[in-house]
């Protein structure tokens, strides 16, 4: 399984899942990031939910237990403004990271 | 962020689990059920569900760490486990704790015993504003910068200058204290103190009162007040003694007053305090040469001490002026009254703690070393357990939690040990000041706490961070065969070892040289027999010995008494035998010289009362001249003996017999003859000799301190109690005390230099074991992991002798590293005791090369065994071996 669960890759994908979705369980954004990718991406579904705890912590996301649509209790998370700001950030400094890399491998 | 949340957190520890469950289980049940509607077998499907989720158990881990604060939940756990893995090595867990009780104790004991004597302020009003002032002679003849104070000087000094609040002046005294109702007589050691001396430093007497201004007069009525400790042995704590009459040198003196128990200053030993003139003569508030009182001042709010000291000069050096004939000291200094109590054990005391600060790191060093001799050992244990999923820091933690719990364990274990030291430093230790001011404290505690907390990061966090920095995957496939040990996990052991040798060298040459002065001073020549001599002092009260003719009386029944006891080889009678301290001096001029030009100082000498036997009975040759006859009595005694340092000091080879001393405290008209020279004798171990002069005895001078002295065939002390008879049967209310053999007096003023080097000597001697132990260790360590390696060369052909060399060598060389940075330091910071040495150069070669060849011997000798071992390995097992 590719290694994809660094630990600032896997908030992002997180938060930007949670900002499409309104709310969402643990495993629902598992399977989200994993079709969103085109399967490219396979995240260790279970290392998702230190990363989870690790953001409501933070308070970017909040957390509470409601019944899935199978009548199942499930923990919901949804995005917070704080973690919205964060999205952002972490998307603008992904961007550069990308562009710099793409920048690297053209003309290196 | 969220801190109080997490610590919120782990009070519902059992709900959060549950919810942990809850959540991770609705996951892997959701993830199952999408897998069975895509076709899969309901085993299939869990499987796959698992498989893609990873391990539960540490992703619940990992989540709970998330929420828990600081770990405080794993904290918890990894003590027990830590308890676990120690109770299991409980060779290693003993060494371990024994090396950190012993070293946490002792600093914690030096600790509480620097604090209270040197840091701890003065338990006055303001002790900050309190100095002690002295006189002081710049040519410095009488060694110390710092002189005593002639009551004039003092009088002048508090009436005429404006910079201090208030001074006060004290000087010692002794009184011999009858019972009232036919208890034995005791001498007492009293001061006489001005009247104001306690408000200057601000204690209200416990019982009572202090002293009036009226009561400090010439002439006064007769008042003394009690230290607490004379007040309970002699008086039973009866508080109805204020206000009666004790009787002391055959007077009455009423009792005013009782100190607080707590009050021991000047010393200890104080057992009262009279007014300051009661014990002077009409003559003595003006004379400005009698240096013999102490002066204290209290500084006024808002004045420099130097403004204050300069009006005082000022008006010293004015004195000086118009006393050129006497010698009156042109100058002051001042120094505050703490440094002045403790100057003679501050550096004393900063060596101790020093030493133990020392072996308090090698300690550490030594533990961390053992921790990482485990550690290599379970370098297996930690690969499996990452490889379960257990994370870096939580390795590292473990470990930590390991050193911890035993630096906390041994550091309590420590802290009771430094309990039952303090008290024996203070028992041991005797003439320390301020004894009374250490104690276990709130501020010890606290300071052994810091110790024991620095102390298990430092054995704990090293070794720690060494065994959690390689990967899992190395650590399993170095673990499964090892050909050559982790070269980091030995480079940083080896460090340590370096480190600790170091160390162990500085303490060793510090333990070297202390000792070698401390012999040096025990075997000093005083200029006197110091084999089977018994002294000792007796007193005679002055109320009954009152002309020079009952003085003699006794003196000569005395002396014809003693000879005839059995055993005694010699008598003689002086007042103060050699190495007992300078004990009276005296200013005098040579009637046949020139008078003095003004500016010069005038001549001093220390000086002694003696019998016709004296110099026989100590031994110290005549070279010039003739000693006393029994015939030198009362009026025809204008006579004196002189010491060599004396004839040479001020005779400058003219032949001083027939000349004449005159000594103004003697009588200014009286002249005495020089009839003889005799050889040097200290007045103190370790000091240069001074120039005396010696009176004859039989002059029965009044109000004199007498020293029996007795040489004896045999053991000396079993005639104390005969000649205290003899001495009873004279005159029974004659009190005796300071039953001393010469060597006792001698040993007695090595007493701190042999305290501090014994102590130093013992600390250098743990640090060595220590060292010694973790050299066994780190060889005993390198020798295991490289088995394997020292299988292959002696199966390809080595020779014993050649793995026993290449042994050695690996474990010497971190010995021979920490030896040269060891006697490198050492020469830098040797110079810093120099001031504690006698005769003994900071650079003494022989120390250094001693100290060299018994760490290098000590070294040897812990890597022996180990390479010994190596080099009869078989190389069949060794091989076999992973």
């Amino acid at each position: 399984m590719a290694r994809n669960d660094l630990q600032g890759s896997l908030d992002l994908l997180v938060l930007k899942t949670l900002a499409q979705r309104s709310s969402l369980h643990g495993y629902g954004i598992a399977l989200h990031i994993q079709r969103a990718s085109d399967e490219l991406l396979q995240v260790e579904e279970g290392s998702i939910y230190p990363a989870l705890h690790r953001m409501e912590q933070s308070r970017w996301i909040t957390a509470e237990w409601a019944l899935t649509e199978t009548g199942r209790r499930a923990r919901y998370y949804r995005l917070t403004a704080a973690g919205r700001k964060q999205l952002q950030e972490a998307e603008a400094s992904f961007e550069q990271l990308v562009r710099g890399v793409r920048a690297m491998l053209q003309y290196a | 962020m969220g801190i109080l949340r997490r610590l919120g957190n782990l009070g519902r520890q059992n709900k959060l689990d549950a919810e942990y469950e809850a959540e991770l289980t609705a996951h892997l049940e959701m993830r199952t059920a999408d897998n069975i509607s895509a076709g899969m077998s309901p085993e299939e499907a869990r499987r796959m569900a698992r498989l893609q989720f990873g391990n539960p158990g540490a992703v619940k881990e990992r989540t709970a760490a998330v929420d828990t604060a600081l770990g405080l939940q794993q904290l918890w756990r990894e003590a027990r486990y830590a308890v676990r893995t120690l109770v299991r090595s409980p060779g290693f867990s003993g060494m371990a704790l024994g090396v950190i009780t012993v070293c946490l104790g002792a600093t914690t004991a030096l600790f509480a015993v620097v604090r209270g004597v040197l840091l701890e302020p003065l338990p006055f009003r303001d002790p900050s504003q309190l100095v002690m002032v002295y006189e002081h002679f710049q040519g410095g003849s009488s060694g110390s910068a710092y002189s005593p104070v002639s009551p004039a000087d003092y009088y002048e000094w508090r009436a005429r200058t404006h910079g201090f609040e208030d001074m006060a002046a004290w000087r010692d005294w002794q009184f011999n204290l009858s019972g009232g109702h036919g208890e034995l007589p005791e001498v007492v050691h009293a001061e006489a103190a001005t009247w104001n001396l306690f408000s200057v430093l601000g204690v209200r007497p416990a019982l009572g009162r202090a002293f009036s201004a009226s009561e400090d007069r010439f002439g006064a009525s007769r008042v003394a007040m009690l230290t607490w400790s004379l007040y309970e042995s002699r008086f039973g704590g009866d508080a109805a003694i204020v206000g009666k009459q004790i009787h002391m040198d055959g007077n009455a003196w009423t009792v005013v007053g009782v100190l607080p128990k707590w009050y021991s200053y000047p010393g200890a030993n104080v057992q009262l305090w009279v007014p300051y003139t009661s014990i002077a003569s009409s003559g003595f508030l003006q004379h400005h040469a009698d240096d013999q009182s102490l002066v204290v001042a209290r500084l006024r709010p808002g004045v420099s001490l130097a403004a204050a000291m300069s009006e005082v000069k000022a008006v010293q050096y004015r004195i000086h002026m118009e006393n050129l004939d006497q010698p009156v000291a042109p100058d002051v200094l001042s120094r505050p009254m703490l440094d002045d109590l403790v100057q003679d054990v501050r550096l004393p005391l900063l060596i101790l703690l020093g030493a133990v600060a020392c072996v308090l790191l090698i300690g550490c060093l030594n533990v961390a070393n053992l921790l990482v001799a485990r550690g290599a050992a379970r370098q297996r244990e930690m690969a499996i357990r990452g490889a379960l999923g257990a994370g870096r820091l939580t390795l590292i933690r473990q470990q930590l939690a390991e050193s911890m719990l035993l630096c906390l364990v041994g550091g309590a274990l420590g802290v009771l040990l430094s309990v039952a030291v303090i008290r024996w430093l203070i028992h041991a230790w005797r003439n320390l000041p301020r004894a009374e001011e250490i104690h276990m404290d709130i501020r010890v505690l606290a300071f052994a706490c810091v110790l024991i907390l620095a102390a298990g990061l430092l054995a704990g966090l090293l070794p720690a961070i060494l065994a959690a920095r390689r990967s899992t995957f190395a650590l399993l496939r170095d673990a499964t065969r090892t050909v050559r040990g982790s070269a980091s996990g030995t480079r940083l052991r080896s460090t340590l070892l370096t480190v600790e040798v170091a160390v162990t060298v500085v303490v060793l040459v510090a333990a070297g040289l202390l000792l070698k002065s401390f012999l040096r001073l025990r075997m000093t020549d005083v200029g006197a027999t110091t084999e089977n001599v018994l002294t000792m002092h007796y007193d005679l009260p002055e109320s009954v010995y009152n002309t020079p003719a009952k003085v003699v009386r006794f003196t000569d029944a005395l002396l014809e008494r003693i000879p005839h006891l059995p055993g005694v080889v010699a008598t003689g009678l002086g007042s103060v035998v050699p190495g007992a301290g300078d004990g009276d001096d005296d200013v005098f001029t040579i009637v046949e010289h020139p008078s003095l030009k003004p500016g010069e100082d005038m001549p001093a000498a220390l000086t002694r009362v003696a019998d016709p036997n004296y110099f026989h009975a100590l031994g110290i040759p005549l070279l010039q001249g003739r000693v006393f006859t029994p015939q030198d009595r009362l009026k025809q005694a204008n006579i004196v003996v002189i010491s060599k340092q004396l004839a040479q000091e001020y005779f400058h080879g003219e032949n001083p017999l027939g000349m004449h001393l005159r000594v103004p405290d003697w009588g200014a008209s009286t002249t005495y003859e020089v009839v003889g020279v005799v050889a040097d004798t200290l007045y103190q171990a370790g000091k240069p000799p001074k120039a005396t002069i010696y009176a004859p005895v039989l002059a029965g001078q009044l109000d004199r301190d007498y020293t029996l002295v007795v040489r004896t065939a045999s053991d000396p002390l079993a005639l104390s109690l005969p000649v205290q008879k003899e001495i009873a049967e004279v005159d029974p209310g004659v009190p005796v005390t300071n039953v001393l053999t010469m060597q006792q007096i001698l040993g007695q003023s090595a007493e701190t230099a042999s305290f501090t080097a014994t102590l130093v000597l013992a600390f250098a001697a743990l640090s060595l074991i220590l060292a010694a132990v973790g050299l066994f260790g780190v060889m005993s360590y390198m020798v295991a992991q490289r088995t394997t390696e020292i299988g292959v060369r002696i199966a390809l052909g080595a020779g014993r002798e050649e793995v026993l060399q290449l042994m050695m060598r690996d474990g010497l060389k971190p010995a021979v590293f920490g030896l040269t940075l060891g006697l490198g330091s050492s020469m830098g910071l040797a110079r810093l005791i120099r001031s504690m040495l006698y005769a003994t150069q900071p650079l003494d070669p022989m120390v250094f090369v001693l100290v060299a060849s018994i760490l290098l011997a000590a070294a040897a000798a812990a890597c022996a065994a180990p390479a010994w071992r190596a080099s009869r390995m078989d190389p069949m097992t060794a091989l076999r071996t992973d």
